[in-house]
């Protein structure tokens, strides 16, 4: 009942401390929710940006990548979001399409396998998708070899999880119109499939499967983390799918400079060091330091395999239906 | 129906409960739709989707009424040490998080759980879970413990003097007192279970081993998230929204009038008694297979607890607020439906169980953001949808006892001319202490581990404890997400029993 009483002057003092911080000009992030909690990159970058920008950073999370996208179109061009961070390459041809994206025109010397050449998204990290699994164990060496075999994996759903639309596309980047073929190979081996990857990679370490879909980086957390080497990524011969995460700036933005200031701060040293103990991925441009031990001993793919976001948009629903086929039956 | 001998109470509480409900669920919905740019209909893989929900649904609600009927009546009919502690764990399941029972359960029935190494000890094959097998049997553990609720309030709202007339008379009790009881309960009781499975999304998807197993929630999730097609969401919705109304009329179709009459309140003897073993056997099997996996929560979530960040708490005491600010809402609203009476109130009753979160959450959003930022509106906006999906079990508790008072006392009371705040507070509130209590305690409990709403609205400052359980999943930091779950488990069920200890500090339940 107190709190009733004297909320109209704390209201009143909330709103005369806004008045006088008004002169610190706000710039305000939309990004994914494990970006801003207190064990992702959000809290340090937000003090190293606020050093040097003389700004109020604040994060908003929604989500994870796609519930930032459908986040965003519902805000729609009223959105109070200067920036938009979290997205990947499956999600930048929709994205794109809502029109609400200007041009980032930072030019960086990107670290990614592959090449990069995006106008209105620049990449913050990056990772490859792979199948984590105990240490020790034999990878069985392909996609292809996995299907075949009897092991047992827990996958996402591509409807409703990032990593699972990843598999779909890592499939079909690898065996394009044989695609359908592999997944009826691979039906024996899911033992099921999770909205998300949190409930998939809680199932794998409760022992439900012998593998699950993660990236190869995810050892990395154990080993650092928990200094715990139990965990290992099977490495692939038809190569492994990548997830790019990228940045954009908001079209209708009211603070155009500072967003500028900020997309270029991304690619700086003092954003990317904090990425790879944080957000557990591969930082886009390799920090000065080099990256944090424990990282050497991850699996490096002999091949990246990425769809354009263009062709990822064109190929997505036919993919699915093919996923759901063939897992169907 | 209430309104059956003579209109006491005041009609407006329950005309703007009714507004509420129909501007959160169908109002959402038409927030949606009216955004959307209708496109493409409804797919074949989407008829197949509504093929699979309704199908898993009957099954999982008639697999829980059918095994519930037993243990309500062990319950009903023996007196132990330990009992009433025993029912509110039995309630456990049905407030947990999703994602927490589904690891309990894989915990016993899993590749790696206590069921297959039982097998493994006995030189069996492991089994499987996974598959629509598994979807039912999540599905009854979850609404297993609802449906043994629902219906041994049933069994104690026989007055005690029935019982003793048929003994008296050597008359039998079953055919008598229990089944036109159970007529009255059992379709209810089915209906709630049917629709909550209608909408389940994760735990299907979760145990039932891929996309054979996608139900119309999914789509929804799909069309919102992945495909922003509001159109196909809404329509979708639709389509719920339908399939609710069928069932509804169905269940009330089937539905028998209580007849049980009024009584004195006297603690029941019962005398017919004997077969104590089967009784015991019904108890303790469900007691096995409820709470087993619930200790597996337990003892998943213990190691974990120092590592909990500080800001649990935080998130656990705005989890607290806003479920204890959901449970007097839910009673309220549902007193105020109960009163007022009538097939309306009992559509409006059942109408947030076949909402999908989701559409509710997101067009709330809509509605909201033109005007405000929804961060600011995340905890009220999140009360008021806690308590009206939880409006249909408090309705279900609270409604059949309305009922019969105004049928009891009704008459007496209108020959007294006692209306109003008199009638509630001399005649419906005493005697409605018990299903308030339950009523209350089951909002704030559903309450506390309720994702739905909060995930979109929310920004750092308005996390609540299962967001906050999300996040640390999300961060690979299952430990203290085990442990944030074991926490969830305790304060959904210790506000569970306050509510419910108050609401019986009298009875002999």
């Amino acid at each position: 009942m107190k709190t009733t009483t004297y909320l109209p002057a704390v209201t009143g003092l909330a709103l005369c401390a806004t008045g006088a911080l008004a002169e610190t000009p706000v710039l305000q992030i939309m990004t994914y929710d494990s970006f801003v909690t207190e064990w992702g990159p959000g809290p340090a970058v937000e003090a190293a940006f606020e050093e040097v920008c003389a700004c109020d950073l604040q994060f908003v999370g929604a989500g994870d990548g796609a519930a930032l996208l459908a986040r965003l179109q519902l805000e729609g061009p009223r959105t109070d979001a200067d920036i938009v961070l979290g997205l990947d390459t499956n999600l930048t041809a929709a994205a794109r399409e809502t029109g609400l994206f200007a041009p980032h025109g930072v030019t960086a010397d990107l670290d990614l396998p592959i090449a990069w050449d995006d106008a209105e998204f620049l990449p913050f990290d990056w990772g490859y998708f792979a199948f984590v699994a105990a240490a020790g164990t034999d990878s069985p060496g392909s996609l292809k070899a996995l299907a075949e075999s009897d092991t047992q994996i827990v996958i996402q759903d591509p409807r409703s999880s990032t990593p699972g639309l990843g598999l779909l596309m890592w499939v079909k980047a690898a065996y394009g119109d044989e695609a359908p073929a592999i997944w009826d190979a691979l039906a024996d081996n899911i033992v099921t499939v999770t909205p998300g990857w949190s409930e998939a990679y809680g199932m794998f370490l409760e022992g439900e499967a012998d593998a699950v879909l993660s990236y190869t980086t995810s050892p990395a957390y154990h080993l650092i983390a928990e200094e715990d080497a139990s965990k290992t990524a099977w490495g692939f011969d038809e190569g492994h799918y990548m997830q790019v995460e990228v940045a954009g700036k908001v079209a209708g933005t009211d603070q155009p400079e500072l967003a500028d200031q900020f997309l270029a701060f991304m690619v700086s040293d003092a954003f990317q060091s904090v990425i790879p103990t944080t957000n557990w991925m591969y930082p886009a441009v390799t920090p000065e330091g080099g990256l944090p031990a424990g990282f050497e001993t991850l699996l490096t793919p002999e091949k990246a395999l990425l769809l354009s976001a263009e062709d990822a948009a064109a190929v997505r629903d036919a993919a699915l239906d093919e996923w759901r086929t063939a897992l169907s039956q | 129906m209430a309104h059956g001998a003579v209109a006491i109470a005041p009609r407006w509480p329950g005309a703007a409960t009714a507004a509420l409900v129909l501007l959160l669920t169908l109002g959402t919905l038409a927030a949606v739709g009216w955004r959307a740019e209708w496109s493409g209909g409804v797919s074949p893989a989407d008829w197949a989707a509504v093929r699979f929900t309704v199908w898993q649904a009957i099954l999982s609600a008639l697999i829980s009424v059918v095994l519930a009927i037993p243990v309500a009546r062990a319950l009903a009919r023996r007196r132990f040490v330990g009992r009433g502690l025993l029912i509110t764990l039995l309630g456990a399941p049905f407030l947990l998080p999703v994602i927490v029972a589904v690891l309990g359960l894989l915990a016993v029935f899993g590749r790696e759980g206590i069921f297959n190494s039982l097998l493994a000890a006995l030189g069996l094959p492991p089994l499987s879970i996974f598959g629509l097998h598994g979807v039912v049997l999540a599905h009854v553990f979850f609404n297993l413990p609802l449906a043994i609720r629902f219906i041994l309030q049933g069994w104690l709202s026989i007055p005690a003097e029935r019982f003793r007339l048929a003994a008296s008379l050597n008359a039998p009790v079953g055919r008598l007192l229990e089944w036109p009881m159970l007529r009255a309960t059992v379709p209810g009781t089915f209906l709630v279970i049917f629709l909550i499975c209608l909408t389940s999304f994760a735990v299907a998807l979760t145990m039932g081993g891929g996309p054979r197993a996608t139900t119309v929630e999914l789509a929804i999730y799909q069309a919102l998230r992945f495909d922003f097609d509001l159109g196909r969401a809404a329509l979708l919705a639709c389509i719920q929204f339908g399939l609710c109304v069928l069932a509804a009329l169905l269940a009330w179709r089937l539905a028998g009038r209580d007849v049980t009459g009024a009584g004195l309140d006297r603690v029941v003897q019962r005398w017919d008694t004997s077969h104590a073993w089967a009784d015991y056997l019904m108890i303790a099997a469900a007691a096995l297979f409820l709470l087993v996996p619930l200790a597996m929560v337990v003892a998943r979530g213990l190691p974990g607890l120092a590592e909990m960040p500080v800001s649990i708490w935080a998130a656990a005491l705005r989890s607290v607020l806003v479920a204890i600010g959901a449970a007097v809402l839910c009673v309220g609203m549902a007193l105020a439906l109960a009163l007022r009476g009538g097939v309306l109130s009992s559509i409006i009753g059942v109408l947030p169980l076949a909402t999908s979160g989701l559409v509710v959450g997101t067009g709330a959003f809509l509605i909201v953001f033109p005007f405000v930022r929804p961060s600011d509106l995340a905890l009220v906006v999140t009360m008021l949808v806690n308590a009206t999906l939880a409006l249909p079990f408090a309705l279900r508790s609270i409604a059949p006892a309305a009922e019969q008072i105004s049928r009891d006392y009704g008459r007496l009371a209108a020959s007294l001319d006692m209306r109003g705040w008199g009638w509630l507070r001399l005649v419906v509130l005493p005697r409605m202490r018990r299903p308030l209590g339950f009523a209350a305690g089951l909002a704030a409990a559903l309450s506390m581990g309720d994702l739905g709403v909060v995930a979109l609205f929310a920004g750092e400052a308005e996390e609540t404890l299962p967001l906050a359980m999300y996040r640390l999943m999300g961060a690979y930091r299952m430990e203290a997400a085990a442990s944030a779950g074991l926490l969830l488990l305790a304060i959904s069920l210790a506000l569970f029993w306050i509510c419910d200890r108050g609401g019986r500090a009298n009875a002999d339940l």
